[in-house]
């Protein structure tokens, strides 16, 4: 039992680290950007002065180390430092008028949680769905319910999210006015109606998602199937029902897990683009927005989101196939 | 019903096609390869007519479309069936819409194959040395791609992009190092369970060098999962590209390009409301341009699978 928690704690340790590691990534990153923020944000009239003045507040004069711990810290405490784009830089021109500055976690926050509420609207229906359909697809192996949802399923995965975004539109907004195309969120709605704006976006994710997970439960499940000790008990005359439920099931719960938390991870990708073609105010948006506007802490922070939210992902399902499957429990 | 019968009507003649191309290869070819199109399955069938049409499309293009890539002329803002030169209307610059789309699937396509066959380079490689070599090396390039692939790809690549600056090469380059991680992926797992094999240990202690063991043992044996691989990423690709493209920081311009079509189309789709379809379909045209050509590699890639996979019953 100690090994197990070992090798659990082992595993939590390689996510952070991993964390830590893309943080430096993200950070490099940025810093290799070409040309300067405060040149740009002057333009063609900068003075030597002003612009010193500007990497000065923004604090680009200290040595990259410095920055990125400095920066780190932040982000642990959820302060992701001033968008660039939001910098009135009012006091380089002598003024000291009052501007509630608008920093990237005020962005972020209300931004988040509609992410999170699209991710997690299109989860709840993708998740049983999927699953239940990949499942009965592995059972009926070769059957016509097999092929239907097989075609199906590739013909959705092979769509590009926008191609499964726009026919919705075409047919759900622009031709029979049912569900709103563009997907304007904010606090004041109630929860039924946000649910009601978010329906095409999520209905999206859900068709794309679904697909994916589908077809990798049928494959797993066939894998475990076509092993050898269920063919044993097939053998010795244990019945249907018995051999998936005592012999299958236990083992096929790791690839399932691992499964969904992989088709989880997939839409936080995914959501980029959906969001994007539903104008959906989400951390996606403001994502490429800032790309754009080459405002660097707002696309830090979303990157480091991103990843976050990845790696979180793929830890649980590591540690989950641990829990539920014994034999990775002694590595080779 | 105007739609369905664009959807229904090429779909029809595509299978119809798919179907006596079957037919003749079967009866005109023999041996293992015609045996191998007898069995096929009508989705392969299709997959591959498909696939072929869009080869024989994207290498003919400039023979096929009907003027220059980026010619332009006078009338812009042409709607499909206006002028009977131009059947697919034109765009806001006055560029012939059929053109543009012909022209953009060769460009997309061309660029996604480069671009795949550059990250299997590079993947494939790396992954053998990996599970051959173990130790420092492999755990040194396993841990290197856990950190490339903690970040969800497209959000690495606009990343990438940002700081490597706005170019069709560039996006080329990213895309083929952050997608060779997958394969290298595939091709250590693969490598990992061929190595531990009886004839890999008999190759070692007949004292085979390195080369042999990767081309002569685990190449040949990895071979078909790596090839079907080759057309899924190829899909990934693909889609990826289109994906950055439709956001506007994919294919750069003036090249034609699916992805960026879709999204100059999208205005379009408010036609609809009125009635007009074939307007608001326009943006579907090269959507599911992309779709089609994906949902064809992957049919194909399904029977390979099939094909070589033990699970055959």
């Amino acid at each position: 039992m100690s090994r197990l928690i070992v090798m659990i704690a082992q595993r939590l340790a390689l996510g952070v680290f991993t964390m830590f590691i893309v943080s430096i990534v993200i950070f490099a990153a940025i810093e290799a950007l070409p040309g300067d923020f405060a040149q740009a944000i002057l333009g063609q009239g900068a003075t030597p002065e002003a612009v010193a003045a500007i990497r000065d507040s923004l604090g680009m004069d200290r040595t990259a180390v410095e920055r990125y711990f400095a920066w780190l810290g932040g982000a642990v405490t959820g302060d992701f430092g001033v968008s660039f784009s939001q910098l009135s830089f009012q006091s380089q021109y002598g003024q000291t008028g009052e501007r509630d500055v608008v920093t990237v976690a005020d962005q972020l926050r209300p931004r988040f949680a509609n992410t999170i509420f699209l991710a997690a609207t299109a989860a709840v229906v993708a998740v049983p769905l999927s699953l239940g359909l990949g499942i009965l697809a592995a059972l009926y192996r070769g059957s016509v319910l097999d092929r239907i949802a097989n075609i199906g399923s590739l013909t959705s995965i092979s769509s590009p999210e926008f191609f499964v975004a726009y026919l919705l539109i075409l047919f759900l907004s622009a031709a029979n006015p049912i569900f709103p195309s563009i997907s304007k969120i904010h606090a004041d709605l109630d929860f039924w109606q946000q649910v009601y704006r978010t329906v095409l976006p999520a209905l999206t994710l859900t068709l794309v998602v679904t697909a994916h997970m589908m077809r990798m439960t049928r494959v797993a499940i066939i894998n475990l199937l076509s092993s050898q000790y269920i063919e044993m008990a097939r053998l010795k005359g244990v019945p249907r029902w018995r051999i998936i439920v005592h012999h299958a099931l236990p083992n096929a719960l790791a690839p399932i897990i691992n499964v969904v938390a992989l088709n989880l991870a997939y839409l936080v990708t995914g959501v980029v683009v959906v969001e994007v073609v539903f104008v959906y105010p989400g951390v996606g948006q403001l994502f490429v927005d800032a790309v754009k506007l080459r405002d660097m802490p707002t696309v830090q922070a979303c990157c480091l989101i991103f990843a976050a939210a990845y790696i979180l992902l793929n830890l649980t399902a590591d540690v989950v196939s641990v829990l539920t499957n014994p034999r990775l429990r002694h590595p080779r | 019903m105007g739609f369905l019968l664009y959807v229904a009507l090429p779909l029809a003649v595509l299978t119809g096609l798919a179907w006596t191309v079957r037919r003749i290869v079967a009866r005109t070819s023999q041996g293992r390869f015609g045996a191998a199109f007898r069995a096929m399955p009508m989705t392969a069938a299709f997959g591959l007519t498909v696939v072929s049409i869009y080869v024989i499309g994207a290498l003919c293009a400039p023979v096929l479309a009907p003027y220059g890539e980026s010619q332009v002329f006078d009338e812009f803002n042409l709607f499909p069936g206006e002028n009977p030169a131009f059947v697919l209307g034109t765009d806001q610059l006055g560029r012939d819409q059929l053109t543009r789309l012909l022209y953009g699937g060769r460009n997309t396509i061309g660029i996604a194959f480069i671009t795949t066959m550059l990250a299997f380079l590079l993947g494939a490689t790396l992954g053998f040395l990996a599970a051959t070599l173990g130790g420092w090396l492999d755990q040194a390039l396993s841990r290197a791609i856990d950190v490339l692939m903690a970040i969800p790809q497209l959000i690495f690549a606009l990343l990438l992009i940002t700081i490597l600056g706005q170019s069709t090469l560039n996006m080329i380059l990213v895309i083929a190092v952050l997608d060779s991680t997958r394969v290298f992926r595939l091709a250590r797992a693969v490598g990992g369970t061929i190595i531990v094999m009886d004839y890999i240990e008999a190759a070692r202690l007949r004292g085979e060098g390195l080369g042999y063991l990767i081309f002569r043992e685990i190449l040949p044996n990895a071979a078909a999962p790596l090839l079907a691989e080759f057309g899924l990423r190829f899909c990934f690709v693909f889609l990826l590209i289109a994906a950055l493209s439709f956001l506007g920081i994919g294919i750069q311009p003036p090249l034609a390009d699916w992805g960026t079509m879709v999204r100059e189309l999208s205005i379009y789709i408010a036609y609809a409301e009125y009635g007009d379809w074939q307007a608001a379909s326009l943006p579907l045209l090269p959507a599911s341009a992309i779709a089609l050509l994906t949902v064809a590699v992957n049919f194909v890639v399904d029977w390979m699978l099939d094909r070589h996979s033990g699970l055959k019953s």
